[in-house]
């Protein structure tokens, strides 16, 4: 949907190895490899959690893994940056609904 | 399991910096580790799809992600180790602790190089955190390296290089940008930059900055305004631009942790970014056979981080005496001279005067 197909310096995108992985519960296409956020940006997913106390919505912002605003549950490990962790087959991804180890 | 291994320069940051003072100090007979904490080697070279400045022998006309891959041809040719998800995390006396792939190793090092690059400011203003609002350097990357459009139609805040460089790379990408946003009342950037978005018919406001982003769980609107005569938002020149997307090209900060950690001297330089490790001219910290190159110490670009990287590897290699006093001065200083290219004329004045009052301030400390 937003993928960047056609690129007058770049040429056009390789396809790579599609796998589909699990986000709250949904089933999304992805490229294998490539990082998590990008693969949920590329679904329109722009929301990746909500904060602890006020439940603010946070999404990617550094995309360097340096500022942590990407976090996510993934394959049940909390606070995983999404940002710098390549997407593979299967991966069950959950937005960071709370604290660190209460995440569920 | 733990272990100690032995490298006679350990580079910390395999970007652009970081590969060219590997390349250097291996083929000097180094046996050389570069260390990084992502998964591809290269920094921020690859997500660079434009044509480099310079002269000739500063490649210009070659875009970045040629010459990151010409860098890790030589890497390879000369021998460098690479390790890749490896995160430097402790800073002793010619020791570096890394966690790799899980494990914990101590690298034991004759010299080591800190190339660790900078990273994006952010500015903060209403709805700053909404997602939407990003990075324009994580814009970049995700529009050239991974291929995807975080966004459909994009404001830019800030018209310097960066800010002018990604608003350019989002209309390749097929993104629509409605405005760079430029607080100061003139461009940032180099004037060619500036024209070809002009061309496209996107227009960069100056004296004028975001007020808020507005939205409900995403961005949705951008609010713009304009300085009244006392330097503050004037609330009568707010409008708003149908968004979904910020842009934030407000300038990059050394990352200079480790070197903080290993208790190098530092001076601030605004001009360069914030605080950075005072060096010498060999790029020699105020700690003994520790070395910085590149972005870690002042923001520049990646043509004079490579420079210094040189710079650093040779030196570096002249110390442990692989190389004679000699030779090393020659290569050095050959090296100093296409720096102080880099560093000429109106764009470059500005850095070549901070850099070399960071000299300044280190050859007095040694007094």
């Amino acid at each position: 949907m937003m993928r960047v197909d056609k690129h007058p310096v770049l040429g056009d995108r390789e396809a790579g190895r599609r796998v589909t992985v699990s986000v709250d519960g949904a089933e999304i296409q992805a490229v294998e490899g490539e990082p998590i956020a990008a693969a949920l940006l590329a679904q329109g997913i722009r929301v990746m959690r909500k904060t602890p106390r006020y439940g603010e919505p946070r999404g990617i912002f550094c995309g360097i893994g340096r500022c942590t605003d990407c976090i996510m549950t993934v394959d049940g490990v909390p606070n995983v940056r999404t940002c710098v962790t390549p997407i593979r087959e299967g991966m069950i991804i959950l937005s960071n609904l709370d604290r660190g180890g209460d995440a569920e | 399991m733990t272990g100690v291994q032995y490298f006679d320069i350990v580079v910390v940051g395999a970007g652009p910096a970081g590969l060219a003072a590997s390349i250097e100090a291996a083929r000097r007979g180094a046996k050389t580790l570069v260390v990084d904490e992502n998964n591809k080697p290269g920094g921020q070279l690859f997500k660079q799809i434009h044509k480099f400045f310079g002269s000739h022998e500063h490649r210009a006309g070659v875009r970045g992600y040629d010459i990151g891959r010409q860098l890790l041809e030589d890497a390879g040719s000369a021998g460098v180790t690479v390790w890749l998800d490896a995160v430097v995390h402790g800073m002793f006396e010619r020791r570096v602790a890394v966690l790799r792939a899980g494990r914990h190793i101590t690298v034991s090092a004759g010299q080591i190089i800190l190339a660790t690059g900078a990273s994006e400011n952010a500015v903060a203003f209403p709805g700053s955190t909404l997602p939407g609002v990003m990075g324009a350097g994580a814009i970049q990357t995700m529009i050239n390296v991974h291929r995807v459009l975080p966004g459909k139609r994009f404001v830019m805040l800030g018209s310097g290089n960066v800010g002018l460089i990604v608003s350019y790379q989002l209309m390749q990408a097929g993104a629509e940008v409605l405005a760079v946003v430029e607080a100061m009342p003139w461009i940032g950037g180099y004037g060619v930059h500036a024209a070809k978005i002009r061309r496209a018919g996107t227009p960069i406001l100056v004296g004028t900055t975001i007020s808020r982003a507005v939205g409900k769980g995403k961005v949705d609107g951008v609010v713009l305004a304009n300085f009244g005569a006392d330097g503050k938002i004037d609330p009568n020149s707010e409008r708003t631009l149908a968004a979904d997307t910020v842009g934030l090209a407000v300038g990059l900060s050394p990352l200079a942790e480790l070197a903080w950690m290993a208790g190098c001297s530092f001076v601030f330089s605004s001009r360069l970014g914030g605080h950075v490790p005072l060096h010498d001219e060999n790029m020699l910290t105020t700690l003994p056979g520790l070395y910085v190159a590149g972005d870690i110490t002042g923001v520049e670009e990646a043509s004079t981080a490579m420079e210094e990287g040189r710079l650093a590897g040779i030196a570096a290699a002249e110390s442990l005496g692989l190389i004679g006093q000699e030779q090393a001065t020659t290569d050095k200083n050959a090296v100093r001279g296409r720096i102080e290219v880099l560093r000429s004329g109106p764009f470059g004045e500005g850095r070549r005067l901070a850099k070399a009052e960071i000299l300044q301030q280190r050859s007095l400390l040694s007094v």
